[in-house]
């Protein structure tokens, strides 16, 4: 047993180029995950509004994300688009477009579900103290919706970790695709070259996303009391 | 209901509020002295709370004019959020901001929108606290309290922003009868202390009393 699988992954750069490759994937997840909770906040207080035309609006650029594959997105600003108006995408840019697009999408359906979850008369008690509108936002009701989304957008932060697996379709070279390079450069000599890379992918998507979720039921018990 | 003084602090004329194709008040005049203490007895969905909620403009009205100290504030120009804090409300839910302790819920409308300073008002808040017997619990936060303490703590946070009348809207409908007490206690002494108040209720203790 010379040649085993676990050895392949300290042999020459094999293990500091699957690092490299998580980094990119954990930069694309990251960068998109923290514009998409400010933005979506944002697009979560635009959804919250009563009037029914800017409803049907934000309700269908949500629906797009949620009926159209995160894929198919990929490829239409990767190839689409370019195509279309004849510029060049990078793919890591393209990703973190359809990876925010998507990110703002969901966090603003969670923060709107949580600000339409207050109770009527959290407003009213704000209202009759004297505050106006924005700081009934700012003091009574932004704070406690805030406290309402966290466990929420946890776990959409870990589907989004997990998704950018798929941005390997659009050229970029993320922890996965590194994997997929080294097993298929090895696989002769290394019969099972592909239970050892993929298990330590396996374990390094683990070390990421466990702790979130860990961390949104932790959160979830303690302000549910 | 008796007088103490002329000095009219609400008068409402000719007010009616509509919903929808049901004319909820129709014709109400009613004036409020400074000192006065008035309760409005009724079973309940006959409009007692709507009349209170149009007087810190939480339901507008379609017909008929209100006056707070003598200056109509029933046209659409009427600012809101200056009114409000001269009539202080208490709610028949208790609603204390559950993300802020005690002390914050109190001190959240004087220093963030009468900007008064913070020490003085702390001050002033202690003082109410210790009236209303909770100077223990003003760093607990809502969660931790009954439904007689929240209430009492609501009654404090809306009369540490001085207000010139204070309504209550059935403030004691949703408590244990035990605690009933407590808080019809903390509005009689108000009473006595010579604060103008409107108080709305189905029951007959306040009445009473």
């Amino acid at each position: 047993m010379q040649n085993t699988g676990i050895n392949l992954i300290f042999e020459g750069q094999n293990l500091a180029r699957i690092l490299q490759g998580l980094l990119i994937t954990a930069r694309v997840a990251f960068i998109s995950i923290f514009i998409s909770l400010i933005l979506g906040f944002i697009f979560g207080l635009i959804y919250s509004s009563k009037n029914k035309i800017i409803r049907f609006f934000c309700r269908l650029y949500l629906e797009l994300f949620r009926i159209i594959p995160i894929l198919v997105w990929l490829f239409i600003f990767y190839f689409g688009f370019p195509e279309l108006l004849d510029i060049n995408i990078d793919g890591e840019v393209v990703a973190l477009i359809v990876f925010i697009m998507w990110g703002i999408a969901e966090t603003g359906d969670i923060a709107r579900g949580a600000l339409e979850s207050l109770p009527k008369h959290q407003r009213e008690s704000g209202m009759a103290i004297g505050l106006n509108k924005i700081q009934l936002y700012r003091y009574i009701l932004l704070p406690q919706a805030f406290r309402r989304i966290l466990p929420g957008t946890i776990n959409l932060a870990t589907r989004m970790i997990k998704t950018t697996s798929l941005i390997v379709m659009v050229g970029v070279m993320d922890v996965v695709k590194i994997g997929q390079q080294i097993i298929e450069s090895n696989v002769l000599k290394v019969p099972d070259a592909s239970f050892w890379i993929y298990g330590l992918i396996f374990f390094l998507y683990f070390i990421i996303c466990y702790p979130l979720s860990k961390y949104a039921k932790t959160l979830e018990n303690k302000w549910n009391k | 209901m008796s007088k103490k003084s002329e000095n009219k602090i609400i008068e409402i004329k000719n007010l009616h509020k509509i919903f929808g194709e049901k004319t909820v008040l129709k014709g109400i005049d009613l004036s409020i002295s400074e000192g006065e203490v008035v309760v409005l007895l009724g079973p309940s969905g006959c409009g007692k709370s709507t009349l209170l909620r149009t007087l810190n403009g939480l339901e507008k009205i379609q017909e008929g004019e209100i006056l707070l100290d003598g200056v109509n504030i029933s046209d659409s120009s009427s600012d809101w959020t200056k009114i409000r804090q001269k009539i202080g409300m208490v709610f028949q839910n208790y609603e204390l901001f559950p993300h802020l302790n005690v002390i914050d819920n109190i001190l959240l409308g004087p220093t963030k929108i009468q900007n008064r300073d913070k020490n003085e008002v702390l001050v002033q808040a202690e003082e109410l606290l210790q009236k209303v017997g909770l100077a223990d619990r003003k760093n607990a936060y809502p969660r931790e309290l009954s439904g007689g303490q929240k209430q009492r703590i609501a009654i404090v946070r809306a009369l540490c922003m001085n207000p010139e009348i204070m309504l209550f809207d059935e403030v004691t409908a949703s408590l244990d009868p035990e605690m009933v007490r407590e808080v019809l206690e903390v509005i009689l002494n108000l009473a006595k202390s010579g604060m103008t108040m409107f108080i709305v209720t189905t029951k007959w203790d306040l009445q009473r009393q």
